[in-house]
């Protein structure tokens, strides 16, 4: 039986297996390829033929197109860096914070909270747009960072994933030890339990701000003023007609915005890659 | 487990303190906006710039007005579809994936450099993602025509985004070419948190790759499966990036999703508020139902059984310890 897998269909299916990776791998990687070079490349050029495996030369004169226009990638850029900062801070902070109020202490309403998390785990976060939208106008806060940075520190998800980390990597008695040297709650949590949580924390912290740097549904909302755009808002104005001819601005539009984010990805994809793998263990 | 020694009460009260700002932060930025959304389904709310309102004499007026506007069906119609068509290969290929990367007799290189080609779009902006494949389907001259003109497949350019059918299956294909490396990664993860006792079983037994794959992985995989399902349906149900910057919900209305529908009803027109208000909730709904019935069908009645012989078997210990004091 195991020879017969061992024998010659076993190698076809082995290049098989390969040749569709590798397929796949191509599809991944095709479109952003594609973009970066066609963003070197002129407009004239792009519409002979505007699949540019190569680079061209025209990355400096695409780039005058975006002069005078609302299209800024600088502002989006520090923009979209203050709110994905902040919010990573505050979330992964006071989930850890939250978490560790789970786990260390014994209080009567523990395990109704923490069944309460779990249950406010799945809901949807678009339909309160509406009522979130409202109210943020009522009290003036449109065209402000804070409601798109405030709400994370309400995070469910990473408030789960901290719990389960801190049951596996806390010793109570660090803590025990920590209060018998006279240290008080907050200063056993921030000096003693942080350091011992660093790797969940840079892990959610990733998923944290990528989730809040590619928010789009919430800033198209709140930012009208395009001094506050958003990164994706200022995507979103490549798809308006001053551009309809600019194909090589477009395309370097479109790769500014992406950079940072490969960037970040191809420095951290092994703990990316864990940190999903991670994420789906439940229990 | 460590907390369950700790046996001082004076602590007890840090429990709540360091809980207050999560409990407050819910509070104000997701219960009560979802609880206004919900009030402001019932009210006369629209016009730019509006907040005061009045409640409606017929309360379901909104909703029945949603609920019978031809637009909004279409929405509900669109997501459905869309969503169907991408989680069905995502997954289906996910599965093969896991099956080939997990494969102990036949081993693959490379699955590190796979795995992060494979995740890598799932990072990137979805707005961006969305602009992206607009462009490169352009017409008369995009990547994509010259791809096709180049492999011999069209004769002339193809206007892809004028399709209603082109359309939606693209924005599909974007989906599941974002979704499934996230999905894969999570599904092998589950395979390797599966008792390697089972697959060594399997082996002394002689099966074969597939017996082990469909009488071992598979059923172990079920929660994992229904957790990606679950997800996957919740963040299928809201999609919002691709469809509003690919087309716009274009052409005539082919990929207008829900959430693009709540959006331009309350952020463009007249601002009605209110209606987009009532949409949402009927969403909120749709998807909790969705998710109730999935629960139920794929719950797992062994578990939920051993569960409960479990708590008996607690119950009669007790029960008997209290007889012996």
């Amino acid at each position: 039986m195991r020879k017969q897998e061992r024998s010659v269909p076993g190698s076809v299916y082995k290049t098989i297996k390969y040749i569709i990776c590798i397929f796949l791998a191509i599809l991944s990687i095709m479109p952003f390829w594609i973009m970066a070079m066609n963003a070197t490349r002129g407009t004239y050029e792009i519409q002979q033929n505007s699949i540019g495996l190569w680079p061209s030369h025209y990355l400096i004169s695409n780039f005058k197109v975006f002069e005078g226009k609302s299209f800024n990638p600088l502002v989006g850029f520090m923009n979209s860096f203050i709110i994905a900062a902040g919010s990573t801070v505050l979330c992964i902070y006071f989930s850890s914070l939250t978490a560790y109020a789970l786990v260390v202490y014994q209080w009567r309403l523990r395990q109704p909270f923490f069944t309460f998390i779990m249950a406010v785990l799945m809901i949807p976060a678009q339909v309160s747009g509406i009522g979130f939208y409202q109210f943020m106008y009522r009290i003036g806060w449109t065209n402000s960072f804070l409601p798109l940075i405030l709400p994370a520190i309400a995070a469910p998800a990473v408030v789960f994933f901290m719990r389960q980390y801190l049951l596996g990597a806390l010793s109570i008695d660090i803590v025990n030890s920590a209060r018998i040297d006279g240290a008080s709650e907050f200063y056993t949590f921030n000096r003693i339990v942080l350091p011992i949580m660093t790797p969940a924390m840079a892990t959610q912290a990733i998923f944290s701000f990528v989730g809040s740097w590619n928010n789009l549904f919430m800033p198209m909302i709140l930012l009208t003023d395009n001094k506050k755009y958003t990164m994706p808002i200022m995507v979103s104005l490549l798809r308006g007609d001053i551009y309809k001819t600019e194909f090589g601005a477009v395309y370097l539009g479109l790769t500014l915005t992406v950079l940072p984010l490969f960037v970040v990805y191809f420095t951290l994809s092994k703990y990316i890659i864990a940190g999903v793998a991670l994420g789906s263990m439940k229990e | 487990m460590g907390p369950k020694k700790l046996k001082s009460v004076s602590y007890a009260k840090y429990g709540y303190i360091f809980s207050i700002p999560f409990v407050l932060a819910f509070l104000i930025f997701t219960a009560y906006p979802i609880f206004y959304t919900a009030v402001i389904g019932f009210t006369d709310l629209k016009g730019l710039g509006k907040t005061d309102f009045k409640f409606l004499e017929n309360p379901l007026q909104n909703f029945e007005a949603v609920w019978k506007n031809p637009s909004f069906q279409k929405s509900l119609e669109n997501t459905a579809i869309i969503w169907i068509c991408n989680f069905i290969p995502q997954i289906l290929l996910a599965l093969l994936l896991t099956a080939w990367f997990t494969n102990q007799r036949q081993k693959l290189k490379g699955q590190g450099a796979f795995k992060v080609l494979f995740y890598m779009p799932n990072i990137i902006t979805a707005a961006t993602v969305a602009i992206l494949f607009n462009t490169l389907f352009a017409y008369p001259t995009g990547p994509v025509n010259d791809l096709f003109r180049l492999l011999g497949l069209s004769d002339g350019p193809v206007e892809f985004l004028r399709d209603k059918w082109t359309a939606k299956g693209i924005i599909s294909f974007i989906q599941f070419w974002m979704w499934y490396g996230q999905t894969m990664i999570v599904l092998i993860a589950g395979v390797l948190g599966i008792n390697p006792t089972l697959f060594e079983a399997a082996e002394i037994d002689g099966a074969t790759s597939r017996q082990v794959f469909f009488h071992i992985t598979l059923p172990s995989l079920r929660t994992i499966m229904l957790f990606t399902l679950v997800t996957s349906l919740i963040g299928g149900m809201q999609m919002f990036d691709i469809p509003k910057l690919f087309l716009n919900g274009g052409p005539d209305s082919a990929t207008l999703t829900v959430s693009v529908f709540i959006y331009n009803q309350a952020f463009s027109g007249s601002y009605l508020y209110n209606r987009a208000a009532a949409a949402s909730m009927i969403l909120f709904v749709i998807i909790a139902i969705l998710s109730g019935i999935l629960f139920y069908l794929l719950r797992d009645k062994d578990a939920s059984k051993l569960r409960k012989e479990m708590r008996q078997l607690r119950k009669a210990q007790k029960a008997a310890r209290r007889a012996e004091a």
